[in-house]
């Protein structure tokens, strides 16, 4: 058997599976929509320039903490700042705080999962209990704990949780590549005379990678909270810049005489992590029929 | 398999990751920039005092000298000392700890009251607007950022009706109604998230149960539909719920940090916050120790509630 068979033969499969995944996925009408109100929130990230009414980040302190008005269709904040403006740019800082660290922990992950599960060995043993020790860790304290390290800001707080959410998809990737590595179409290619490192790219990666886009869409939603978190402690995004965590702090502090102010904030991070839910919902479904939310 | 031997296994796989995980608190010390006996010798300090210093609490050592050295202070409770309030960390950890358990249990107790209901509501109404409310519901749970349900809740309960404080912690042995009435809006703010979690298992739990043979058999029996539910299929499906609350026991400690600094109460949340914004270390590190330990500890005795309430574990592990 050559090469080029073995590789086809799973890689056209491979596409027939996707597309019946896809074909259900667009079945789960609840993530359908959801997916249509994160597109919603993404478009409105990419063109915060041409959406937003004003500067974020400019006051006007002959407009402070107005109500919603035509002026202001969400009102203002403590600095005269308009909050629609600072609720459109906050949702760049939301989504990329989303995105970014799990694409870190998922770039770190992968190959370190593929080497622990597929070599397996000694490496295994000491990932693994690291991993374990990692996970006794709860997420926020971790991330908490790694922010006090790096100092407050943005960039760090994406790290800390990028660095935070590695256990989460080493331990998956680890036990996807070792249940890959005994499917009998690995066994055909390493009796096929292909290389170890050439299997384990060609063969085992592609096929661990969907339990790990569920894992990934899933912790986008908790990588949101979890900035939202740490800026509403003052440790995420940094002051004037926009976030809705930050923008939910400082309108705590207004409660009685404005109320609107810690509404919408709130309102948006709820709205993007309930959508990101049930597209993961969609997508676990549409992968794993059997287990049907 | 015996209880026993069931335990000494699995103790011997908590104490290694029990090592790791002081590696990783003791690295995060170690990582951090600058020269410990710099920072601790202040501003107006000469080399001789640093030196000082640094032999007193051994940073001349090699590093593997000082993990021996700092994980033999820890386990006889010694993590060290906050130099804001002068006070032994140890002593921090003992005196905020019981506050966040309070609130954790009370929060468990919110958590299982809704979740459990709702889960077999949704199994049992399964496909019916019910069901799909119940369904609706456990998601919002799983979504919704816990601080803002907090806000919002001290907006409603507190600024718009005047029934309930937003803050004022007190403790039991002071005032207990009042001690309960501070943490009614903080055990709701914090169950609701596990509900919605208990919920999608125990919905999950229970559809298994009630696809299975046995539960066939009584409704051919003519078994009443709620007997089914409640005393053939609830009580099986309760299982995994249960090892479940034990670990979410767990989450709930940590979860507790935005909540705890919400509504201004003084348990081991709002102390890893302040000791971040104070760059007290110590405090961190013993926070995080013992937060670990506790979560290693809570998903151990999940595991042996597992053990001791399936008899199948018993005949699958020999």
């Amino acid at each position: 058997m050559t090469d080029a068979v073995l590789t086809q033969a799973p890689a056209r499969s491979g596409f027939r599976i996707r597309s019946r995944a896809v074909r259900r996925f667009l079945k789960h009408r609840p993530a359908v929509v959801a997916l249509c109100v994160l597109v919603f929130f993404a478009l409105v990230a990419i063109f915060a320039p041409f959406i937003a009414p004003y500067d974020p980040i400019k006051s006007d302190f002959l407009a402070v903490r107005q109500g919603m008005s035509a002026a202001h269709w969400m009102g203002t904040d403590e600095l005269g700042r308009d909050i629609l403006s600072r609720l459109i740019y906050g949702t760049r800082t939301s989504l990329m705080a989303g995105v970014v660290p799990v694409t870190l922990a998922l770039l770190i992950s992968i190959p370190l999962g593929l080497l622990s599960g597929y070599v397996g060995g000694y490496l295994d043993s000491v990932l693994m209990r690291f991993t374990d020790a990692l996970l006794a860790i709860p997420f926020l304290v971790l991330a908490i704990a790694l922010t006090a390290l790096l100092g407050p800001g943005l960039f760090n707080a994406m790290l800390a949780i990028g660095i935070a959410a590695i256990p989460i998809f080493l331990r998956l990737a680890r036990g996807s590549a070792l249940a890959v590595s005994k499917e009998d179409y690995i066994e055909a290619a390493r009796a096929g005379g292909n290389s170890p490192l050439r299997i384990a790219f060609k063969h085992v990666l592609p096929n661990m990678i969907p339990p790990l886009f569920v894992q990934a869409t899933l912790t986008v939603a908790t990588a949101i909270i979890v900035e939202a978190s740490l800026s509403f402690l003052g440790l995420g995004q940094r002051p004037p810049a926009p976030s809705w965590g930050s923008m939910l702090n400082e309108a705590q502090r207004f409660l009685p005489t404005q109320p609107t102010m810690a509404l919408w904030p709130g309102l948006a991070i709820f709205i993007v992590v309930m959508s990101i839910n049930i597209v993961g919902d969609g997508v676990r479904d549409a992968m794993d029929p059997r287990h049907k939310s | 398999m015996t209880l026993r031997s069931f335990i000494l296994r699995r103790l011997g796989s908590i104490i290694p990751t029990l090592i790791f995980v002081s590696l990783i608190v003791f690295a995060l010390q170690k990582l951090i920039p600058g020269d410990p006996a710099i920072a601790m010798a202040g501003d107006e300090s000469n080399d001789a005092v640093v030196e000082q210093l640094r032999a007193k609490y051994g940073f001349d050592q090699p590093i593997y000298v000082q993990y021996f050295r700092w994980i033999g202070n820890v386990l006889v409770g010694d993590f060290g000392s906050s130099y804001r309030n002068r006070v032994e960390v140890i002593d921090l950890i003992l005196t905020k700890l019981p506050v966040t358990v309070e609130l954790a249990v009370l929060s468990m107790i919110v958590a299982l009251a809704i979740g459990i209901p709702t889960g077999i509501l949704a199994a049992t109404h399964k496909d019916r607007f019910t069901g799909t409310a119940a369904n609706i519901f456990a998601l919002t749970g799983i979504s919704i950022p816990h601080f803002w349900l907090g806000i919002m809740l001290i907006l409603l309960f507190s600024v718009q009706l005047g029934v309930l404080p937003s803050s004022g912690f007190v403790p039991p042995w002071e005032n207990l109604k009042q001690n309960l009435l501070s943490l009614v809006m903080p055990s709701i703010v914090l169950g609701t998230g596990v509900a919605g979690v208990i919920t999608r298992h125990t919905r999950g739990a229970m559809l298994q149960v009630l696809s299975s043979d046995y539960v066939r058999t009584a409704r051919a029996k003519g078994v009443s539909e709620r007997i089914v539910v409640s005393k053939h299929a609830l009580r099986n499906a309760l299982i995994p719920v249960i090892t479940l609350s034990t670990i979410e026991f767990g989450q709930l400690l940590s979860g507790a940090i935005l909540t705890e600094q919400i509504f201004s109460i003084p348990g081991f949340g709002k102390l890893i916050v302040d000791a971040v914004f104070y760059r007290e270390y110590a405090v961190v590190q013993g926070v995080v120790l013992v937060t670990a330990t506790l979560f290693i500890l809570l998903n151990f005795v999940a595991d042996i509630l597992y053990f001791v309430v399936n008899p199948r574990m018993r005949g699958a592990n020999d």
